[in-house]
């Protein structure tokens, strides 16, 4: 099985306001793109175990003329919160490249 | 319709850089006037960096850049005979941010030897004013928050609403020369003359929405700013830098930035729906795009809030010792533990409330997770140690008792003292206060106006009575 690495040309995470974090997978081409759009790999089950979040506000938005996936998700505390490790969400993406989709 | 009904009665919009203060280009500005621009627009704000800024009311750029863009932008405009709108002023668009950036107008008139007239939009809110809507129901939660309580929005130590254009169209209209908003939408404040002067609804709004960030939606976003035009049925955004394009990739392509939905945009009054859209290029550097839609809504204004919490303070060591490092997750327990301990046993009592956090930059510091099982270790790693307590001096005391044994603790017991690496003297750090945002709600007001105060604001007064003072 591939790796979301290997299925996608860039992956990118940025705060979305305050309360929510974005995830953008640009797939790589349009065959990856329909192959993958709706895999089960990336469901809101995964993201409520990789990210804490609650998998029920999840959202997946497929934008087909850009072969992207847009995932956007409610941060698990606030931004800036005595733990903050990434104001920005800017590297939360990271933790999704090794995922395996099928 | 053919193509040049679709751009018809095109109103041009500068907008030279995604936020003021990031360096604005004179002649990329004196270009966008060569092209018709009848406004420039510029956004002033960003929550992007964290609730520190709104809960202190303060500005993230600093004066000295904000001053530089506004001597090109003021003197161009004037020159131009055209206004200038700046959003969300401050970083925050509190009435504070409004105030230090209409100070800053003032001396550049000074100096410009220009008397234009400026009008001040204010959208911070008082708790108690808030409260009396809240209880009428008139306050929405937005997710994934719930309702707000009374308590909560007196904690806040600043609380702004988002305006939409129609202040902004209101101080033209009574003849403003320069509009410094507080809180805006990123959107409102450069759709606000394009909405004035009837360029199509949808247009404006979406041709906001992809220009907000400047040079952002380009091809090579370093190369500054852009300029919207905005016609009936169409627009169209271009680079004010000649060797820069807008492709209908990289416009499409900013809906995506910082949105949560790429496609539907809710704003003041109503909400833009992109999903529709064609961009098309319409030479090698222009591209158009057709299909936006819009429908109004009662009229909201987002509300943003944030407090001040607990404070912090950190220290910082880097390791190299190759035991430590074969053994960092073992090690990052035992530090956890062993600090702790230390502080229990040094406060007792008044360690009712504290948080010691350690990041081990280097192995797991920016996500906090574990890392995979046979990660070779690597040759150095940097570890932060947050302790958070009620007060700077309690977070202070703290760290210095923690000291020591952040300094010293071995892996394990038997093993010599060891000392790691301190970068700084003293190592302890005071770092501030934690802050936090409080609002994600909405407001339902009469009007674009309830909650927005105007002010005019008459240079030439304005800086006598700075003399006479």
């Amino acid at each position: 099985m591939p790796k979301l690495s290997d299925i996608c040309r860039h992956v990118r995470s940025k705060n979305a306001g305050p309360f929510w974090v974005t995830v953008d997978l640009f797939f790589d081409g349009e065959e990856n793109f329909r192959r993958y759009h709706d895999t089960p790999a990336l469901s809101p089950q995964v993201f409520a175990r990789l990210f804490g979040t609650n998998p029920d506000l999840v959202r997946r938005i497929p934008v087909d003329n850009l072969h992207v996936v847009k995932i956007s998700y409610p941060r698990p505390h606030p931004q800036g919160w005595m733990q903050e490790r990434d104001m920005h969400a800017g590297q939360q993406f990271a933790r999704l490249l090794d995922l395996e989709v099928d | 319709m053919t193509e040049s009904a679709e751009m018809s009665d095109r109103i041009s919009i500068i907008v030279p850089t995604g936020m003021l203060g990031g360096g604005v280009s004179r002649a990329q500005v004196q270009y966008g006037l060569r092209r018709g621009a009848s406004a420039i627009a510029v956004d002033s704000g960003s929550t992007d960096s964290g609730p520190a800024y709104l809960a202190r009311g303060v500005s993230k750029m600093n004066r000295e850049s904000i001053k530089r863009d506004l001597q090109i932008l003021m003197a161009e405009a004037h020159r131009a005979k055209i206004p200038l709108l700046v959003g969300t002023c401050g970083t925050s668009g509190t009435d504070s941010g409004v105030d230090w950036t209409r100070d800053i107008v003032l001396e550049v008139a000074t100096e410009l030897s220009i008397g234009p007239k400026i009008v001040c939009l204010y959208s911070e809110q008082k708790a108690d004013e808030l409260i009396r809507k809240n209880s009428r129901g008139e306050i929405t939660p937005l997710p994934p928050l719930g309702p707000i309580s009374d308590a909560d929005l007196k904690s806040c130590e600043h609380i702004v609403a988002l305006m939409g254009p129609e202040p902004y169209i209101a101080a033209l209209q009574a003849g403003a020369d320069i509009v410094l908003g507080g809180r805006t939408t990123d959107t409102a404040v450069l759709a606000a003359v394009p909405l004035m002067r009837g360029a199509g609804v949808a247009q404006a709004w979406h041709a906001a929405k992809i220009a907000e960030c400047g040079g952002l939606c380009t091809v090579n976003p370093s190369l500054g700013g852009v300029l919207m035009h905005v016609g009936r049925d169409a627009f169209e955004i271009e680079p004010l830098d000649i060797d820069n394009q807008c492709s209908p990739e990289t416009l499409s392509a900013h809906l995506l930035y910082e949105n949560s939905d790429p496609f539907t945009l809710t704003e003041p009054g109503g909400v833009l729906d992109a999903s529709d859209a064609e961009y098309r290029w319409v030479d090698n550097r222009i591209t158009r795009v057709t299909g936006s839609r819009w429908t109004p809504k009662p009229y909201t204004m987002k509300l943003e809030g944030a407090r001040g919490g607990d404070f912090q303070t950190i220290m910082f060591i880097g390791i190299e010792d190759p035991e430590v490092l074969a053994n960092l997750d073992e090690f990052h327990d035992l530090m956890q533990k062993t600090l702790t301990g230390r502080i229990r046993k040094t406060f007792g009592d008044e360690a009712v409330r504290f948080d010691v956090s350690l990041r081990i930059y280097g192995w797991n510091g920016t996500s906090g997770r574990p890392v995979p099982r046979g990660t070779v270790p690597p040759r150095d790693v940097g570890v932060m140690f947050v302790v958070t307590a009620p007060t700077q001096d309690l977070a202070n005391r703290m760290a210095k008792a923690c000291n020591p044994y952040f300094f010293h603790t071995p892996l394990r017991p038997g093993i010599e003292m060891p000392s790691y690496a301190f970068p700084f003297t003293p190592a302890e750090i005071p770092r501030g206060q934690v802050y936090e945002f409080v609002l994600n709600h909405v407001v339902h007001t009469s009007d674009a106006f309830e909650l927005v105060r105007s002010v005019s604001v008459d240079p030439a007064r304005a800086n006598k009575g700075a003399l006479d003072a």
